[in-house]
């Protein structure tokens, strides 16, 4: 661990630029903390880097970036001109609709509307699971037994097919921003909550819980601040997969005209990119990049989630320091069998100790 | 000061296995006193009950029947929230007790603030390096930003008892404080442990399986053998001059190399001279005080 510092302290100054989606959020306000403090607790929580975790920060953060500021760079995503369907050119960077919008001016508000989505449902999704996965496994007895029946009925509904349905029951009129993200984070709290169940039923038998419990903390403060910061690891990668999830979800749901009625997201542009026959007519720039943008966040997260991961289960990074133990004595090998100069044989040991 | 006074204190856990249900008796009829600067160890192997009898006491779990009273000095009984104010335990793995994510202080510091023992910061922070001082914890104000990682077995055994000190409670259940630390270590904390009782005139429950540190340490011994106690006495006369046959085998059971060496230098030799596990009867204790056997439903019946 004594490697990560100055990477941490860099992951953390992109989180501050970006601060809506990204899993190590909380832990940018540690250097509110006295200086000299041992921060050892909040660093374990905090994924070592590694090139997938920063390729997975740079895409989600200028994705992000993309989403908050580009709207304002970009003209009126709606206006018409005479110039349909016009390919990539200076003046339009990013083509033409059929009806001579500007591709990169909807591709901004749209990366917006699905990461307004993707926030929303991620923080709805991942509040629901907690209440009832880490409350209920808390509680014990009955109120567990009918929590936990609840998230495994939720379990088996088919999610897409409820959205849809729910989604199309609902007047046009009224389905906002909102109604679809109700809808899609009822629909998919289920698996979090069974995980954090399972995680916080481990976490409440340990000494420590009771020990807080017998020297007289309220029950709140016991699941609040005994347990709750134990399964941070696992809630930052529920919320990322919510988030995940929901921007697929919703796009899906655009994109069968079913989506939020008043707003502009990445489905909705694939949406009528599809009514406008752009792949028939070979308009490629209308519809790859909402898709691109749709597949590189996804990526995005998903290569945060990996390293997430690695904390919760801490065999993975073992391996993989394994790994990078056994690359970098083979490399040492080689280089005295081919008999370079000691010092840096010396300089790679060093290394070595120092990790 | 406060003492417990434990009168036929009974545990049942309900076994299901499909649709049969059993009754275990995890703890059966047992009585006992904790009074100021004495301590009772509760001696036996796994599965005898011992720490469920702490966890009667620290009312994690509730009797099945019998009465756990606690009073003060002038026998106003102890109830309710203030229970914990009283009684407080040390745990067995220092190792586990401590949460990993907060540091020291919080975890003294959080007794102190419930049981209103401070009232700001500054005298809560105050109290927290007065009792790492008291458990030899230096430097102290060093130790209380640590977190539970960056300290040993030892330091972290410590650290919890000044937790369960911090409230100021009068009535200590140590359940097998040193059984996780270092052989070298042990007797340091259990030292500590005989101070802070001498200091503050605490009442020690100490549960253990190892004969050795229970002589040493305490003044009464139980010896419990599946939920019910088969011993009773002043620790010297339950060790020396064991009379049921449970504890002449745990005392037998003990290395001892005076012992090895007269019946033939294998500890095989001394094992197989150990009266057979099946014939153990539970149902009589030897209770050195009054000098005979007693039987647990005479018992009952005397009093009736």
């Amino acid at each position: 661990m004594t490697n990560i510092g100055p990477d941490v302290q860099v992951a953390a100054g992109t989180v501050a630029t970006t601060p809506p989606t990204d899993p190590p959020e909380p832990a940018a306000d540690v250097p509110g903390a006295p200086a000299g403090r041992p921060r050892a607790a909040w660093r374990m929580l905090l994924p070592s880097m590694t090139p997938w975790l920063a390729t997975g920060l740079v895409l989600v953060a200028v994705i992000v970036v993309f989403g908050v500021v580009g709207p304002y760079l970009v003209g009126d995503p709606d206006a018409i001109s005479d110039t349909g369907l016009s390919g990539p050119s200076a003046e339009h960077w990013l083509g033409t609709t059929q009806t001579g919008q500007d591709v990169l001016a909807q591709l901004a508000h749209a990366t917006r509307g699905s990461l307004q989505i993707g926030l929303m449902v991620g923080v709805l999704a991942t509040v629901l699971s907690a209440f009832f996965g880490i409350y209920g496994a808390y509680l014990g007895g009955f109120a567990d037994e009918a929590f936990s029946l609840l998230s495994n009925v939720f379990l088996v509904i088919p999610g897409l097919p409820l959205v849809i349905v729910i989604s199309g029951f609902v007047p046009r009129e009224s389905r906002g921003l909102w109604t679809i993200a109700v809808v899609l984070a009822l629909t998919s709290w289920a698996a979090s909550a069974r995980v954090l169940r399972a995680q916080t039923l481990s976490v409440r038998s340990r000494d420590y819980v009771a020990a807080s419990r017998l020297s007289g903390e309220k029950p709140w403060r016991v699941i609040g601040v005994e347990i709750l910061p134990n399964l941070l690891p696992v809630l930052a990668s529920q919320f990322v997969y919510a988030v995940i999830a929901a921007i697929l979800g919703e796009a899906g749901l655009s994109f069968l005209g079913l989506g939020a009625s008043n707003s502009s997201t990445l489905g909705t542009m694939l949406f009528y990119a599809q009514n406008g026959f752009a792949l028939p007519l070979g308009a490629w720039w209308w519809f790859v990049p909402p898709g691109l943008v749709i597949a590189l966040f996804g990526m995005g997260l998903s290569l945060i989630n990996f390293s997430i991961d690695e904390i919760i289960n801490p065999r993975l990074k073992n391996a993989r320091t394994a790994r990078r133990r056994a690359k970098a004595a083979r490399r040492r090998e080689r280089r005295s069998a081919t008999g370079t100069d000691g010092t840096a044989g010396t300089a790679s040991t060093a290394q070595e100790v120092a990790r | 000061m406060t003492s417990v006074h434990v009168t036929d204190l009974t545990k049942d856990y309900t076994l299901r296995s499909g649709l049969r249900r059993t009754r275990l008796r995890a703890v059966d009829r047992v009585s006992f006193d904790l009074v100021p600067r004495r301590t009772v160890a509760l001696v036996g192997e796994s599965g005898s009950g011992k720490s469920t009898i702490a966890k009667l006491l620290t009312r994690m779990e509730k009797p099945t029947s019998g009465r756990i009273d606690v009073q003060l000095d002038d026998r106003t009984p102890v109830m309710g929230s203030v229970y914990q104010r009283h009684v407080q335990m040390v745990f067995q793995d220092p190792f586990a007790s401590l949460n990993p994510f907060h540091t020291i202080e919080h975890h003294v510091a959080r007794p102190l603030r419930i049981h209103h023992r401070t009232h700001d910061a500054a005298s809560t922070h105050a109290r927290v390096v007065e009792m790492l001082q008291r458990v030899n914890l230096e430097p102290a104000e060093q130790i209380a930003l640590r977190r539970p990682h960056e300290l040993s077995g030892g330091q972290r055994q410590r650290v919890a008892i000044a937790r369960a000190l911090a409230p100021g409670a009068q009535v200590l259940i140590a359940d097998e404080p040193v059984s996780m630390l270092d052989v070298s270590i042990r007797l340091g904390v259990l030292n500590l442990l005989g101070r802070l009782q001498r200091e503050d005139n605490l009442a020690v429950l100490y549960i253990t399986h190892d004969l050795a540190t229970a002589r040493h340490f305490s003044d009464e011994i139980l010896v419990l053998y599946r939920g019910r106690v088969v011993e009773r006495g002043p620790a010297d006369a339950v060790i020396l001059d064991p009379h049921h046959d449970y504890t002449k085998l745990l005392a037998l059971a003990a290395p001892d190399p005076e012992r090895v060496g007269s019946v033939g230098g294998t500890r095989r030799g001394a094992a197989r001279e150990l009266p057979a596990r099946d014939g153990i009867d539970n149902s009589v204790c030897y209770d050195h005080d009054l000098g005979d056997w007693v039987h647990v439903d005479d018992r009952e019946r005397a009093r009736a």
